[in-house]
């Protein structure tokens, strides 16, 4: 359950950002995370009502953003979206990719109450 | 509330070195409602603050803090990762006993409950610092830091941080490491590169544990080896059975060639 850990962060990271602001709250949060950021969604779902209790993001809403995971073949060069980090090519089945997107894990805006 | 668990108490952490009392961390508490600060008069809007900012950005800074410190010690950092029962500690107790008086070490132990693990290190003659966790599954970099402070780390010696035995959630957090070594045992099923490939795409090294136990037990090597290259194309590969002392060898000559790479990084850099 390393998600609650998780939605700790985005609590610490977000009152930093009202103490910074003066405001005087969250109206809404908007979140990016990768399909292959190792984050299991339902966990967050769960872990989130615990973990933003009496935080500045009690009645926040959330919005995340779920990014998906893209890679490009390093031997032909092809693109393409993947679902698991270790999937191969689907034209020459070659397993070293490089990485282009779906590890993201970040706070992407804040909407502040002031 | 507790940044680790999520349960009312203040937090369920705990650092201890083997042989000394417990000292208790809370860890710090961000659940206080931010008090409005009321010397101006509320207006009502609201604006939106683009932030695009690392969620686990705190762990990072600090993992990058750990890492500096052991550059400028000259300490080998490694983190060791598996299921339970892999045979982390095992490993780690023939290590120091058969290198001992070659190299400096020391270790911290992960686990959620007991000092059993720091307890058996310590009885190698080696300092050693359990972190519990309580209800926490994996070490984070402050934790690392923490049980840093705790230890006589002397130069040029090595570094293990055996981690919580957890397969899934010690992979998102960097603790500063040089290398992370990823075990399993042939007890367990040789699809775990393939069922968590977080860890083995993340580890540098695959130590395959237990092979005295191969011929009773339905795990092919090469198939393992396979699904974990799978997973990471660079993936190092030994083969070892810690309690028969099989191959012990090539992961004495493995740690041998990561000193003497971070000797001359340091060269080279000087």
């Amino acid at each position: 359950m390393h998600e609650l850990s998780i939605v700790m962060s985005i609590v610490d990271l977000a009152e930093e950002q009202v103490k910074k602001h003066r405001a005087r709250g969250v109206d809404r949060i908007e979140l990016d995370i990768g399909a292959l950021a190792g984050v299991e969604f339902d966990a967050l779902d769960f872990a989130w009502n615990a973990g933003v209790k009496n935080s500045v993001l009690a009645t926040a809403q959330r919005q995340v953003n779920r990014i998906e995971g893209k890679m490009r073949c390093m031997k032909c060069g092809k693109e393409f979206t993947v679902t698991e980090p270790f999937q191969p090519c689907p034209d020459c089945q070659d397993y070293l990719n490089e990485f282009l997107q779906g590890k993201e894990l970040r706070v992407k805006s804040l909407t502040m109450k002031f | 509330m507790c940044s680790t668990c999520g349960c009312d108490q203040p937090g369920g952490i705990t650092i201890t070195r083997a042989g000394l009392d417990t000292v208790n961390f809370s860890p710090v508490s961000p659940s206080s409602l931010i008090q409005p600060q009321h010397h101006h008069p509320h207006t009502d809007y609201t604006r939106v603050i683009e932030l695009e900012q690392n969620i686990l950005e705190k762990n990072d800074r600090q993992a990058l803090h750990n890492r500096e410190h052991f550059q400028q010690q000259q300490v080998l950092a490694l983190n060791l990762v598996s299921s339970p029962g892999s045979g982390k500690t095992a490993l780690l107790e023939r290590t120091l006993t058969d290198l001992k008086g070659k190299h400096a070490f020391c270790v911290i132990e992960g686990d959620q409950q007991t000092m059993n693990d720091a307890n058996r290190i310590a009885a190698t003659g080696v300092e050693a610092v359990q972190i519990n966790t309580g209800k926490g599954c994996h070490l984070d970099a402050d934790m690392v830091h923490r049980a840093l402070h705790q230890l006589n780390l002397t130069p040029q010696s090595i570094l293990f941080i055996e981690n919580v035995g957890n397969l899934v959630c010690p992979a998102l957090f960097d603790l500063g490491e040089e290398a992370r070594v990823a075990i399993i045992s042939v007890t367990e099923g040789d699809d775990k590169p393939l069922k968590y490939p977080d860890m083995f795409a993340s580890s540098q090294l695959c130590i395959i544990n237990k092979i005295d136990l191969l011929p009773y037990v339905n795990f092919k090597v090469e198939r393992a080896k396979e699904y974990a290259r799978k997973v990471n194309p660079t993936i190092e590969f030994l083969e070892l059975s810690t309690t028969l002392g099989l191959g012990m060898t090539s992961w004495y000559q493995w740690l041998e060639k990561k000193l003497a790479a971070k000797a001359r990084q340091l060269a080279e850099n000087a």
